[in-house]
């Protein structure tokens, strides 16, 4: 029992009877938490929906994201980041996309998938060069993994990459790239040795523009709509030797560690925009009237409330567990596959449910309702679909039980 | 001589956008326990203004001070993490807390100006849930120092500030001499986010902790809180045709 109270304090979790609240966190947690909700309050939810609407990225709100140590929570204060935890990264992007979903993905983008590679497998020249100048929110990078011919089949890479003279050439199409449009960098993995097949494939950093690189036409997509996604394509785009990351063939584990970690940015994405989505809900439930009372006090909108919260609270508790998990250096993999997947399926539900709260006003623009809706949705597809965390869960849950 | 420290004094107060606050049933007064605290938007501008002095090298020194119970010291450690380079918590808890009006924490405030000789005392100008506008201008009478009250701009000059006073006229300025007490009003400056990497700093910067006992103050209220009450439910109006029917019905009322 007293090692029990000794790991329920060390994870901060001793005394509180809702996670929920700002109580069960450490003090640093709560304050950074709650800059990043003033934030997100003041300056993101009143724009979000004009974002949204006109597609526009919201740089401004990114530099300012920067100067705060948002767009690198994790990174060390040598290099210019904020020097903190994943757990803080969590609670960082889950506030920032309650207040607007789209800048939680670019935010996610620029920690999980951009410098988190690099900060894992990249040199110190490497780290200077592709890391301390994407700190501040004057430039965001991307991760371009998924081609038009594979998505979750990852290791068929069918980009090529070879060497000649002192360069790598690459050539390929990427797709779906969370970004792009407005990303100084990316990280791209291409395929240096087609026998060797997934260990074949190689990491590559790329700076944007460069020669060779070129973009396709924003996708007009259903949700996140503030934040470009294009294809990325590569006409014998010559890059020095140097900018190879990590060793060769090391690509795929390269983007499957840093999916791990990804997954867990995109599980507090979610939450954010579920915990909006409840929040909006529970709101409306408190003001609209009907059959003499507000609908807050019927059965049926409460069943639906009350679900929705298990469903966030749950999913957060999941998300909070792998962050914890991977800060002290465990293994991670199947619990961030289980935050991705309960977060990212919370977010819809959650979407679907408040804008059934909302009745008719869910349905049109002048409630955010229908926003949370939409971009919930990119949450159960992208870095790893639904299906893929459920393989993964499996696939750890097997490996668990020796008979 | 620069001006060596700057007191910026803190108050907690109940979340202004909370939902719904109530009276407690004994009409004592508000019903606080759950309820969301944080810092006095007043306070955070007297923080940021504070911190910009300190930045712009008028001052050396920023220190955060507040009144109250242990809560007051997440209030401290945000101050902390906008700029400030210390604090001073001074543990008022229980009835005591209760019943610490503005003239006990003017008290408590005047004594540290004094013992930490400070040149600059600046605090909101009035807290968002009592509205009571003393606290300033207490601490400056107790000290005999010049106040700079409702100050929407602040420079200094040498051995003095120059102030301007939102005032019902229109804006007033005045150069006062230092050491001196100024409040923030709400045009003062936009408080700043408090940056990550700040709030890992403030972590390691030290909130000292005291009580009134060790200043020698004596927490006794003068003021005693008869009867607290919501106030009264808003009555429907009622329409009139005409004007003259307006003048009638406001004469009928007793009105005109």
């Amino acid at each position: 029992m007293a090692a029990l109270f000794k790991a329920r304090k060390a994870l901060g979790l001793c005394g509180c009877r809702s996670l929920s609240s700002l109580a069960g966190l450490p003090e640093m947690h709560q304050m950074m938490r709650q800059t990043c909700r003033d934030y997100a309050d003041r300056e993101l939810a009143p724009i979000a929906g004009k974002l949204d609407k006109e597609h526009l990225f919201p740089a401004q709100q990114v530099r300012e994201l920067g100067a705060m140590g948002v767009m690198a929570v994790e990174v060390p204060e040598a290099l210019g980041g904020a020097g903190m935890d994943y757990l803080a990264y969590s609670l960082a992007v889950e506030e920032i996309s309650r207040g607007c979903g789209s800048t939680g993905c670019v935010v996610s983008v620029n920690n999980s998938l951009y410098i988190g590679p690099i900060l894992k497998f990249g040199t110190p020249e490497q780290k200077d060069q592709w890391i301390t100048p994407f700190t501040t929110g004057e430039k965001v990078g991307c991760f371009a993994l998924s081609e038009p011919g594979n998505g979750s089949d990852a290791g068929a890479a069918s980009t090529l990459a070879r060497q000649e003279g002192g360069e790598w050439v690459l050539n390929g199409t990427k797709a779906w790239i969370s970004n792009c449009w407005d990303a100084s960098a990316t990280v791209v993995f291409a395929t240096t040795d087609k026998s060797l097949k997934h260990k074949g494939i190689s990491a590559f950093l790329v700076p944007m523009p460069h020669p060779g690189l070129s973009l396709g036409k924003k996708e007009d997509k259903l949700g996140i709509r503030a934040n470009s996604t294009a294809n990325l394509i590569l006409e014998d785009c010559r890059i020095p030797l140097g900018n190879m990351l990590g060793p060769r063939g090391s690509g795929f584990k390269i983007a499957m560690q840093t999916l791990d970690g990804g997954r867990i940015g995109i599980a507090s994405q979610a939450l954010g925009i579920a915990q909006a989505a409840l929040d909006c809900a529970v709101d409306y439930a408190h003001k609209r009237t009907a059959f003499g009372a507000p609908i807050g006090k019927l059965q049926a909108v409460q069943f639906k409330l009350a679900d929705m919260a298990v469903a966030v609270e749950s999913a957060r508790l999941l998300t909070w567990k792998a962050a914890m998990l991977k800060d002290a250096k465990k293994p991670f993999t199947k619990e961030a596959a289980m935050a991705k997947l309960s977060a990212s399926e919370a977010a819809t539900f959650c979407g679907h449910q408040s804008i059934q709260v909302l009745g008719g006003m869910g349905y049109v623009t002048d409630m955010p309702a229908e926003r949370h809706y939409r971009d919930a949705r990119i949450t159960e597809i992208y870095e790893g679909t639904s299906e893929i965390q459920r393989l993964v869960i499996a696939g750890q849950l097997l490996k668990e039980y020796v008979p | 001589m620069s001006p060596a420290s700057v007191f910026v004094c803190l108050s907690l107060t109940l979340l202004s956008d909370y939902p719904v606050i109530r009276v407690k049933p004994d009409n004592s007064g508000v019903v606080t326990d759950g309820v969301k605290h944080s810092m006095n938007p007043f306070c955070e501008i007297a923080v940021e203004e504070a911190v910009k002095l300190k930045e712009k090298k008028f001052i050396k020194e920023v220190v955060a001070v507040s009144c109250g119970p242990t809560q007051v010291t997440e209030t401290i450690r945000t101050a902390l993490a906008m700029g400030c380079d210390r604090g001073i918590h001074v543990e008022v808890s229980g009835k005591d807390y209760e019943a610490m009006g503005p003239l006990q924490i003017a008290k408590i405030f005047a004594a540290l100006a004094k013992k930490e000789e400070a040149s600059l005392v600046i605090l909101g100008k009035q807290a968002i849930d009592d509205d009571c506008n003393q606290t300033g201008q207490m601490t400056a009478a107790l000290l005999d120092w010049p106040q700079g009250t409702f100050a929407s701009e602040v420079t200094i000059d040498g051995e003095k500030v120059k102030v301007v006073r939102e005032i019902d006229g229109g804006l007033e300025t005045i150069k006062i001499s230092m050491p001196a007490v100024l409040t923030a009003d709400l045009r003062l400056n936009t408080p700043r986010y408090a940056t990550l990497p700040n709030i890992m700093k403030a972590k390691k910067k030290k909130i000292a902790n005291m009580k009134p006992a060790d200043l020698g103050v004596d927490m006794v209220s003068r003021v005693e809180v008869l009867r607290v009450d919501e106030p009264p439910t808003r009555l429907a109006g009622v329409k009139v045709e005409t004007v003259d029917d307006l003048v009638a019905k406001l004469k009928a009322n007793g009105t005109i």
